[in-house]
This record gives C-alpha cells, structure tokens and sequence, in this order.
C-alpha cells in the first residue's frame, strides 16, 4: 500500500502552474499580485458596487444574475436594488447593458467585452495589474495606454480616482516604474484597495461556485475517507487466511 | 466445494431461463486471480469506474448542454452557474476526462512492466490499445464541445493533420469538418459521436478486453502462469477467487482513487490549466488565433513528436507510428521472461529511459517552440522508438555480429537524418544530441556482450509471494 505515495508526485507535479497566456512583458507588471479573497463577503460588495457604478456603464456580467449575486454576497433584496441595481431590471434578470454594440463600436473603436469570464481566462492578477498601469501615453487617442494590454481601446476611467502616472523606462527601453503626474481623489493605497475589491469581484463572477465547492468538498472528503478506512479493514479481515 | 444445488424461487426461475448464477461462478466467485497483485493492478477496475462515471456524468451534462455553435459556450456557462450542482457534474467530467488518462497511461505501463501483452495476452492487449484510441477520440471531440478558444484552434490543428494525407488530405479534412472551416456541422457531429457512437465503441471493446482477459486469465507481477500448477479440484495453487478477494481489495483502491478525484474537482480543477485551459474561458472565434496553442496533457507527448520534424505530413507520419507501434508490441518483444523481475538490467534501464522519455515529451508538448526544445523534441522521439527497436534487440540474446549490426544500422540511420538537416545554425545542438543518442544505441547494444547486464534471472515455478 506505501506504493501509493508514488502517485503522489504525479499530482504535485500537476500542480504546478501552466502561466496564464501571455508572456510577462516586464518584470513591472509581475510587482502586481492580487490578493484573493473571494470568501471575503465585504470586499464582493464593494467589489459589486464599484463594477456597477464604474464598469457597468460598458461592461456586461451576461452570465451573472442579480437574484445568484444578491444571495452569494449577503445583500436583502431591498437594499440591493437601491444599492445596485441602476435600471428597471428584475431579480431574475442577467446583468447586461443597454449599450448598442453599434454605438459602443462607434464610439470607443471596439466593444467593450462582457467580463463574466475574464478572471477565469487571463486570471486575477491580470485584471488587477491592467487596472493599475494605465498611464499617460499622447499617442492614444484616449490620451491613456496600458503596460498589460498594449493599445487598449478602453479610456482610463479610474484617472480622477487614481491620479495621472507617467511610464519611466530605463537605457533599453524597458519599463521600470511610475512616476505620479498628479494625485487622484483616493491615496495610493485606498485605489489599491478598490481595484483588490474589483477584481475579488470579478473573480467571483468568473466561477460563483467556487464558493460552495471548497466547503462542500470538505465534507465529501470526510466522507470517502471514512469509506476507505472500512474499505481498508475489511481487506484486512477477509485477507487473513491468504499465505 | 460444496456440491451445486439448483436454486429455486424467484432466482430460481430466472436463472433457468438467463444464466445469472453460473455467470456469477465463472467471473466472481470461481474465477481464480492470482494471490500477488500489488499496488499496480488497481488501475483495471478503477478505469471501468471512471468509464461508468463519465457515462454517469455525461448523460446528466446532455440534459442542460446544447450541440450548437451560437449556444454552445453559454449552455456550458449555464451549467456551470443556473444547474443544480452542474458545475460538480461538469467537473467531476472534466476531471474524469484526464483521470481517465492517468489511470490508463498507469495501466498500460503495468503491462509492459510485468509482460502483460505476452503470449497468451496478445488478444487483451490489442483490444486494450483499441481501448486506447477511442479514448483518444472520444477525449479529442468532447474538448471541443465546450466551444472556447482552446478547443477551436486545437481541434483545427488536429484536424488539418488530416490534410497532409497524400492524394485526399484537404477533401478528408473538409470531410471531417463537413465545412471549410471548424464550424457549427463539426461541432454538431463531433457531439453525436462523443455521446453515441464512440461511447458504444469503447463499451464494446471493454467487453471484449475483459473477455479475453477471463479466457486466459490475469498475469501477475512474478509473470507466472497460475494454471500451470492446479489443485486436486482443478483450481489454481496459486489463485484465489475474484469475489470476494480482489473486489473488497479494489474497494480500497476505489476510495483512495475517489480522495484524489474529489481532491481536484473541489479544490482545484482547473489543475493550473491542464486539465481546464485558461484560454477555453474565452468564446471560440475563427478570427483570433490564441498566442499558444497546447493540446490537453494527454496528447503532448505525440504533439511532441508531431512537432519534432519540421515538415507536417512526416511529423504527422511519425506520430501516427508512435501510436501504431503499440500494436505490434507482442511481437517485437517475444523474450519469455514476462516479468522486468526476473529480466535483465538493461531491459530495465530501456523502460525506465521510455518512461522519462515518454513524460519529457509530454512537458515539452505545453511548450512553445524553440530551437533547442524542438531539437530536445526530436531526440526524445528519438528515443521513444529506440525503446520498441531495443526491446526487439533484447527479446533474444544475440551474438556479436548481430549486435554490431544492429547498432551500426541504428546510427547510420540518426546520423543520415542529421546529414540531411545540419546547417550553420544548429551543428552544435545536432552534434551534442547525435553522440548522446548514438552512445546510448552503442552501450545498450553492445554491452551485452562484455558485461553480464543483459542477463535474466531464472523464473520461478510458482509465485514467490
């Protein structure tokens, strides 16, 4: 039976990450790690109210309905609706937006994408380090580019938040740090804290279940566990004659 | 034994007319197994468990899930979200999906390790590969069925692979695709294929594996053939009926396998993008190429060997005789000795420098392509064939001409493909590689004949456990 150990480097070596898609551009990007919480029911709703008020005007959540959202972060219907819901929607109802894909084209260039998913496909930290490297760049037509997604379309809504920075490069072109061209409404680490609480949201979003299957699995593995000790000894029991 | 007495009642009645009881003898209670299975035998009765599982879970996932390529991704996103534990259905299916594989690759292994596929096992063993390649397929078209950017551009990758066929390549490709392109008809018959015809397949040649099996019995890890020493009552010495011996002994295996697949599909299973790619998150769309292309894990060891040679229809060859050379393994090794207990060292070394081989091609097969992992790449195909070629070599002792020979031919043939592809650019890389395969092919040919490391261990008469 020890041999079963041998299995067990298999799993770890599976463990072991496949980095998510893109290559890191810099090491500058990699300074900005997200700290995961999703159990953390206060951040999802700030997370939620900051996405409505901010993000929504744009982005969809197609997948996510008011009524999952309401339950999963603890808000009563009520003042959910006050709180969050900006439009005639029902509980029942997805969040999507009224924004035409025709006029959004029109406007920003492209459409802006539905992020139900988007943790899940470019993980956390991504969303997290493109919410925080917005920086001057007069090339843009929006006046803004970004270090994790060179040539965004997107405009750099959080400036009056966060404060305008510029990008210093060092002899070879490659990005070091960034320099504060003039101070937004929150301090350095109140727009920290925010962007956290978006991306602890929109994680959340990308996968709701999450927060039922780390506590349902525990009990499930009690249970096998249990299963494989009886398992176990009566092997033992009906093998004693064998010999 | 006690005498038979004809049951009566209900059991009865039916047993007269369906033979219940005497298949109940036969495969359970009188079907004698050997005492020695270790801890490498589970993994037969835990794969015909995941093949249940998945069928389980499969036919819960066709209630919610919609074969079309507008609604596909979404009804997926529905499971995961709106189905009452659709997402612990759909990820008990996702995990299946590659527990399946490992617990296949470790089963397979066994039987080359203890000889499984020897004479009288040919027929199992070739079933069993059967096995293996609709597996293979059924894995292939269920991964594009959740429709995201993964399983878009690998199915169009392993779909063009098709093309390069001589003659009809491109008309089979289109054939396949029942399009130009990877689109809605694909998508709609890779479906019905996926939940119909290739389960209905891989059930069928389950049935026939364990029907050979149960003609000729299990081999075992001392590679002893247990009937050959039968009691007074023509029962094997050596054996012990399956039931209640092995199925209460397969139950613990069960429940150590199931802590380990509850384990990923709770805690973990995306398994850090191998078992659920990162990029399948995002919709298929035709017009966006994602930046990296990796098949699911089980596949990168032959995607390595695709990739291994430059030119695509030689790569797909190559891949197509590192699958199609599992069929004739019992007979490029027809040594006697079953069992690597009671063969020689060098034979352990060959499975052992597979293995590593085989896992290295895996890892590789995530990677994207660089000169030296591509050279890396075609080295250890390299070696994935030397291991068939060497344990030809071994399957009987060969004098000195032979041997030298055979080492000489193997060479020429490393060295004139390298003539063929040396340039300024990677000498280096190519000569490095050349000497280290081409030493490899000399001590393992030709040592046998200074050392006694080709020597075999004499083969007890009965199971020495």
């Amino acid at each position: 039976m020890n041999k079963i150990y041998i299995l067990l480097p298999i799993f770890i070596s599976l463990f072991s990450n496949l980095s998510f898609a893109s290559s890191p551009k810099s090491s500058l990007i990699s300074d900005y790690k997200y700290s995961n919480g999703i159990n953390n029911t206060a951040s999802l709703q700030r997370g939620a109210k900051y996405f409505v008020n901010y993000c929504m005007g744009c982005h969809s959540l197609k997948y996510m309905r008011f009524s999952a959202l309401a339950k999963d972060i603890e808000v009563e219907e009520k003042l959910f609706f006050k709180n969050l819901v900006f439009t005639n929607k029902k509980i029942g109802e997805t969040m999507e937006i009224s924004m035409k894909p025709s006029d959004a084209e029109l406007w920003f260039g492209a459409v802006p994408p539905d992020l139900s998913l988007i943790a899940r496909s470019k993980g956390g930290d991504w969303v997290y380090s493109y919410l925080n490297t917005f920086y001057e760049d007069d090339d843009r037509p929006t006046g803004f580019n970004n270090l994790v997604y060179p040539n965004t379309a997107m405009p750099n809504i959080l400036v009056s938040l966060q404060g305008s920075q510029k990008l210093v490069l060092d002899s070879y072109n490659n990005p070091v740090s960034f320099e504060k061209v003039s101070d937004g409404i929150y301090s350095e680490i109140k727009y920290q804290k925010m962007t956290n609480d978006i991306t602890n949201f929109l994680t959340y979003v990308s996968e709701p279940a999450k927060l039922k299957r780390h506590s349902m699995g525990f009990w499930v593995l009690i249970f096998i566990f249990i299963f494989t000790i009886i398992a176990y000894y009566t092997k033992k029991e009906f093998w004693k004659d064998i010999k | 034994m006690s005498e038979k007495t004809e049951p009566s009642g209900v059991i009865g009645w039916i047993d007269s007319r369906l033979p219940i009881l005497s298949f109940i003898r036969d495969h359970l209670t009188n079907y004698y197994a050997p005492k020695n299975f270790n801890f490498w035998y589970f993994f037969g009765s835990l794969a015909f468990l995941i093949l249940f599982l998945q069928i389980f879970t499969g036919i819960f996932l066709t209630m919610h899930y919609k074969p079309d390529a507008k609604l596909a991704f979404d009804s997926v996103e529905f499971i995961m979200r709106d189905v009452n534990l659709g997402w612990l259905i759909r990820y008990m299916h996702s995990t299946g999906a590659s527990a399946f594989f490992i617990v296949v690759y470790l089963h397979m292994f066994r039987a080359l390790m203890y000889g499984s596929f020897k004479k009288p096992r040919e027929l199992i063993w070739l079933f069993g590969v059967f096995i293996y390649l609709a597996l293979m397929a059924e894995a292939f078209m269920g991964y594009l069925l959740p429709w995201g950017q993964m399983s878009y551009w690998g199915a169009q990758v392993i779909i063009n692979l098709f093309s390069t066929v001589p003659f009809v390549g491109p008309d089979l490709a289109v054939w396949i695709r029942g399009d130009f392109a990877i689109s809605d008809p694909t998508l709609t018959r890779f479906y019905a294929l996926h939940i119909v015809a290739v389960p209905m397949v891989i059930l069928l040649l389950v049935f026939l594996h364990l029907a050979a099996l149960h003609t000729v019995g299990s081999n075992n890890p001392d590679g002893v053939e247990i009937k050959k020493n039968k009691d007074s009552e023509g029962n094997p010495l050596d054996g012990i009926p399956f039931h209640p011996y092995y199925t209460v002994k397969d139950f613990v295996g069960i429940g150590v396998f199931l802590f380990l697949f509850a384990l990923t599909v709770f805690y973990i299973p995306e398994m850090g993008g191998y078992f659920l790619e990162n990029a399948n998150f995002i919709p298929a769309n035709p017009l966006v190429t994602p930046e990296h292309i990796a098949p699911v894990w089980y596949f990168t060891p032959f995607y390595s060997i695709l990739r291994a040679i430059p030119d695509p229809a030689y790569g797909a060859l190559a891949m197509a005789l590192s699958i199609i050379v599992l069929f004739f393994l019992p007979w490029i090794d027809s040594n006697p000795i079953k069992s690597i207990r009671y063969r020689s060292l060098l034979f352990k070394i060959n499975l052992f420098v597979f293995v590593i081989s085989f896992l290295v091609l895996g890892w590789l097969g995530v990677k994207s392509v660089t000169p030296l992992y591509s050279e890396l790449a075609l080295r250890f195909s390299q070696m994935y064939f030397l291991f068939f070629t060497l344990l030809y070599f071994y399957s009987q002792s060969r004098d000195s001409l032979y041997s030298y020979a055979f080492s000489f031919t193997l060479i020429s043939l490393l060295s004139i493909y390298d003539i063929l592809r040396i340039s300024a650019d990677n000498y280096i890389n190519l000569l490095v590689g050349l000497v280290l395969v081409g030493s490899f092919v000399l001590l393992m040919s030709l040592l046998p004949l200074f050392t006694n490391f080709n020597k075999e261990k004499e083969v007890p008469e009965r199971l020495t456990e």
